[in-house]
């Protein structure tokens, strides 16, 4: 375990102070030989925590394993990631939850927090064990069939009601199949019917959050509402807000900056599942993330294999990497409306409280555990795909100038990226 | 030209270009030796990852006429299925050195996609929703023919309704994108369920209603209606489709003097046309067949007969 | 380029005609079957003229076809695609006497193409080629039967033909380009 002391680092709320670190926690004095880090001029921000990670492990490590995701996310500067649930098997009882913490704890990297499916094999059909993943050592506190949408509303209520005993959360990926089905791949607009590509409406997201509140209100349940892409999701979910209900949401990086534009060549990097939208509900979505309407950014890191997206634009794998750029992007579509403390909030302090992952999106005070990264907010680099932790190189910020920030990522006091 | 993958690639020259030489093509069908040696040694593959029987056959034959080798290769199925990547399946063919891949695939964009890996050049013989250029050209050329053999004169200010399932349509994409730069004045026809998103931006007019066009059209081009779109709640019934959109005896009858129908094909007899519309004396369902071996014929020579810059 | 020379004159080039006619009626023993093809572009107004000639000599309609030889030239595809002509025939060549009609008589390239051209359209039972002005360097062997004049050149020079159905003036040139031997 490193000592350490970071010098002259502002944190969030724009003091600046010393951070000494010992024994992966942080303490009052400078502990003896301890390496001196210069951050003058540097942020100090509680580490990342991202709701939404797609690590592949079991089944595709050929495009990421815990450990390389791991690695990137550290990269990224997160401290925590929930390993979404849609691996091959699927993570839906608790031996497998406690297969993917094992392997998360190996790697060292990051906090990898199990998400556990709601339905057997996320086929929809039958729960999957919820107690006793959340009773294992994995400890599941999130559950979620994301990649596929609880379609069925009597089994989405059924599992609103078996978690709301432990008060364990949903995290829904809204898509109403009906609306928008396997083939859907492109924002329903003037794009797509000039494309040619299968339209995904907005309504096909606001009427399964619409429904999904409910429930939540009904049962007295915890809804979270995955990669909110649209105007329409956001308004219900405001409603819901103000109304009471227990529902949280997320807003992914690529949301925030990428437009249906972008697939005017059918390049399958930009296919992603919900679609890029418009300006219009990328405005909303900034919106939201702002007013608190969301509560925090979920990457949806999704690494693909080349071969899986070579394909002609509705065959293609939908998915695009996130976790290396995510802060990056948040600071450069968020610069007008986010302020350190608020940038904390959505990516750090959030997640944790909506995850229920204990010792992470902490205040960087004394006697709280060392996770942290360290920020400098002026740096900037044109992003190259080649140059990333992941196993896979789907990555939509290619060429693409962005700050690059993430100077020093600390994981319970363990240096886990270093620039 | 290296591809063609759109109308849009067409620049006003080429098309002029593209539609003055079918024209000399078409002659070439009458001859007793239908041969001309303008592609010898060129190697044209027509690689098609869905059905087709006329669209394929039509560009061999075009191929065969102007002496280039063509082959065909049927890629139906997935090919992600067998581990191979659509992008291999080209690359593959690219490889042995062919100077054309003339392909039809259900994924809009593909051809698009394919232009971007291989040496070859590109033709695109359907792409899923997104175009059909050469369906479009014949259409075009069909309609031409049709006009100057009756002295009615050119597209210019031709009224043409194109009716159908327009959603799903690759046929009318590309007709939108032609029919306009020869002159016509295009109205497409449909029920709200079968339009395609945006589509009032596309800068034709667009209607519900066809009994209200009907009478005026120069050109009545019916297009295909899938009957498993009915399962899809497209439509309520068959005989309300045809009840709406079907080029009935009724509506034939309704047609003005010297006004034609066409159809791409395949027809669904007695559901979006009657067989009384399409063996009617004005229906140039069989011109447009003719039609499209002389506009391919006349793609490929401008492809590959003389060299490109990238050769 | 230095400045052309002319050589032949409008009044020239019509006696040239005339003559060409002359010999060619000899050469036939009439104008039976014959079919005047003229090669485009400017062969076809010469095998108009031709025909013109004839019918005021013989009184005889003899027809004129056109002949486009794009697509079988041997240098297609060394060039950027060359737009296609119209190829129009008057009537069957099979048992015809055609006469194909050129401006100029080079390499033997393009008479070699019409030929090809010529075996795909029907069987005549001669072909007979008539040029406006042979001017040598032949690369294949081939020669006309009726010639309006013979024209030694250097392979520096160019020879130009202009009728004035599409260059409003009868003449032929003869051009020297520069720093070429």
């Amino acid at each position: 375990m490193t000592n350490l002391t970071i010098a002259g680092a502002a944190l969030a709320d724009g003091s600046r102070t010393d951070l000494h670190i010992a024994d992966g926690r942080l303490v009052a004095e400078a502990p003896s030989g301890a390496e001196r880090i210069d951050a003058d001029g540097l942020v100090a921000l509680p580490g990342l925590v991202d709701l939404h990670t797609h690590l592949r492990e079991p089944g595709r490590e050929d495009t990421e394993t815990v450990e390389s995701g791991s690695r990137a996310a550290a990269r990224g500067g997160f401290t925590c990631v929930h390993a979404m649930a849609n691996t091959q098997p699927v993570t839906d009882t608790a031996e497998k939850a406690e297969h993917v913490l094992d392997l998360g704890r190996a790697a060292g990297l990051v906090q990898v927090v199990p998400v556990g499916a709601i339905t057997k094999g996320l086929a929809g059909t039958e729960l999957a064990e919820l107690g006793l993943m959340h009773d294992s050592r994995a400890g599941v506190n999130v559950f979620s069939d994301d990649g596929v949408c609880v379609m069925d509303a009597g089994i989405m209520r059924r599992a609103f009601e078996w978690v709301s005993r432990f008060g364990g959360l949903l995290a829904q990926h809204a898509q109403d199949s009906n609306l928008a089905g396997p083939g859907a791949c492109c924002h329903e607009g003037e794009l797509s019917g000039r494309l040619g590509l299968p339209g995904w409406p907005p309504v096909a997201e606001s009427v399964i959050i619409a429904r999904d509140v409910q429930l939540a209100e009904a049962t007295g349940s915890r809804l979270h509402v995955c990669h909110v892409s649209t105007s329409e999701g956001v308004e219900v979910i405001r409603w819901a807000k103000a109304r009471g209900i227990a529902v949280t949401a997320e807003v992914t990086p690529h949301h925030l900056l990428l437009t249906t534009s972008e697939l005017a060549g059918y390049d399958t990097t930009y296919k992603v599942n919900p679609p890029l939208r418009t300006d219009e509900h990328v405005e909303s979505l900034r919106a939201a993330l702002a007013d608190g309407t969301i509560d925090t950014v979920g990457t949806d890191h999704a690494p693909h294999a080349a071969h899986d997206k070579d394909h002609a634009f509705v065959d293609a794998r939908p998915g695009m990497l996130g976790l290396e750029q995510a802060l990056a992007v948040v600071m450069e579509t968020m610069a007008e409306r986010l302020d350190w403390a608020g940038i904390a909030d959505r990516m750090s302090i959030a997640p944790a409280r909506i995850g229920g992952v204990a010792g992470q999106g902490r205040p960087l005070a004394v006697g709280e555990p060392a996770n942290l990264v360290l920020v400098d907010p002026e740096r900037r680099t044109t992003v190259d795909r080649a140059a990333s932790a992941s196993r896979s190189r789907n990555n939509p910020y290619h060429g693409r100038s962005l700050p690059d920030p993430v100077e020093l990522t600390l994981f319970r006091g363990r240096i886990t990226h270093r620039r | 030209m290296k591809h063609l993958l759109s109308i849009s690639d067409l620049t006003d020259a080429e098309l002029a270009m593209v539609l003055d030489t079918a024209e000399e093509m078409h002659d070439v069908q009458s001859r007793s030796i239908k041969k001309l040696p303008a592609l010898r040694g060129r190697t044209v593959v027509n690689l098609f990852f869905e059905d087709s029987t006329r669209t394929r056959s039509s560009f061999e034959l075009a191929a065969k006429w102007l002496s280039a080798d063509a082959i065909n290769v049927s890629a139906k199925g997935s090919s992600a299925s067998k581990g191979e990547s659509m992008k291999d399946t080209l690359l593959t063919l690219d490889a042995m050195g062919v100077d054309a891949i003339i392909m039809r695939h259900a994924g809009s964009g593909s051809v698009a996609q394919a232009a971007g890996w291989v040496r070859a050049s590109m033709v695109n013989a359907g792409d899923g929703m997104h175009e059909h250029p050469t369906q479009a050209l014949l259409d075009a050329h069909a309609m031409l023919r049709h006009f100057r053999k009756h002295e009615m004169g050119s597209l210019e200010g031709k009224r043409v309704a194109i009716t159908g399932d327009l959603l799903h349509s690759r046929v009318v994409r590309s007709n939108v994108l032609l029919l306009p730069r020869l002159g016509a004045h295009v109205t497409l026809v449909a029920p709200p369920t079968l339009l395609p998103s945006g589509v009032r931006s596309w800068g034709v007019e667009v209607t519900h209603d066809l009994d209200e066009v009907l009478p005026e059209v120069d050109v009545a081009m019916m297009l295909r209606v899938q009957r498993e779109r009915m399962h899809g709640g497209y439509f309520p019934s068959e005989r309300e489709y045809i009840a709406g959109y079907g080029l009935t005896a009724a509506r034939l009858s309704r047609l003005k003097e010297g006004a034609v129908i066409a159809h791409p094909g395949p027809m669904n007899r007695g559901l979006e046309i009657s067989s009384d519309a399409a063996d009617s004396a004005g229906s140039l369902v069989l011109d447009q067949v003719s039609a499209g071996v002389a506009v391919r014929m006349s793609i490929l020579y401008h492809l590959l007969a003389g060299n490109t810059p990238e050769s | 380029m230095s400045e052309p020379t002319t050589v032949l004159s409008a009044e020239e080039m019509s006696r040239a005609i005339r003559r060409m006619s002359h010999e060619l009626l000899e050469l036939d023993a009439g104008a039976d079957d014959v079919v005047l093809l003229g090669i485009i572009t400017r062969g076809v107004p010469l095998a108009h003229r031709v025909a013109a000639a004839i019918a005021d000599a013989e009184g005889t309609s003899v027809p004129v076809g056109e002949l486009d030889i794009t697509m079988y030239r041997d240098d297609l595809r060394d060039n950027p695609t060359r737009p296609v002509g119209r190829t129009v025939i008057p009537r069957s060549l099979d048992d015809a006497v055609v006469v194909l009609v050129d401006d100029v008589l080079n390499s033997g390239r393009t008479v070699q193409a019409a030929l090809h051209a010529i075996a795909d359209l029907g069987r005549p039972r001669r072909i007979q080629l008539m040029v406006l002005v042979d001017r040598g360097h032949r690369e294949l062997p081939i020669q006309a039967d009726v010639v309006g004049k013979d024209l030694p050149t250097s392979r520096s020079e160019r020879v130009r033909v202009h009728v004035a159905e599409l260059d409003g003036v009868d003449e032929v040139l003869i051009e020297r380009t520069e720093g070429r031997a």
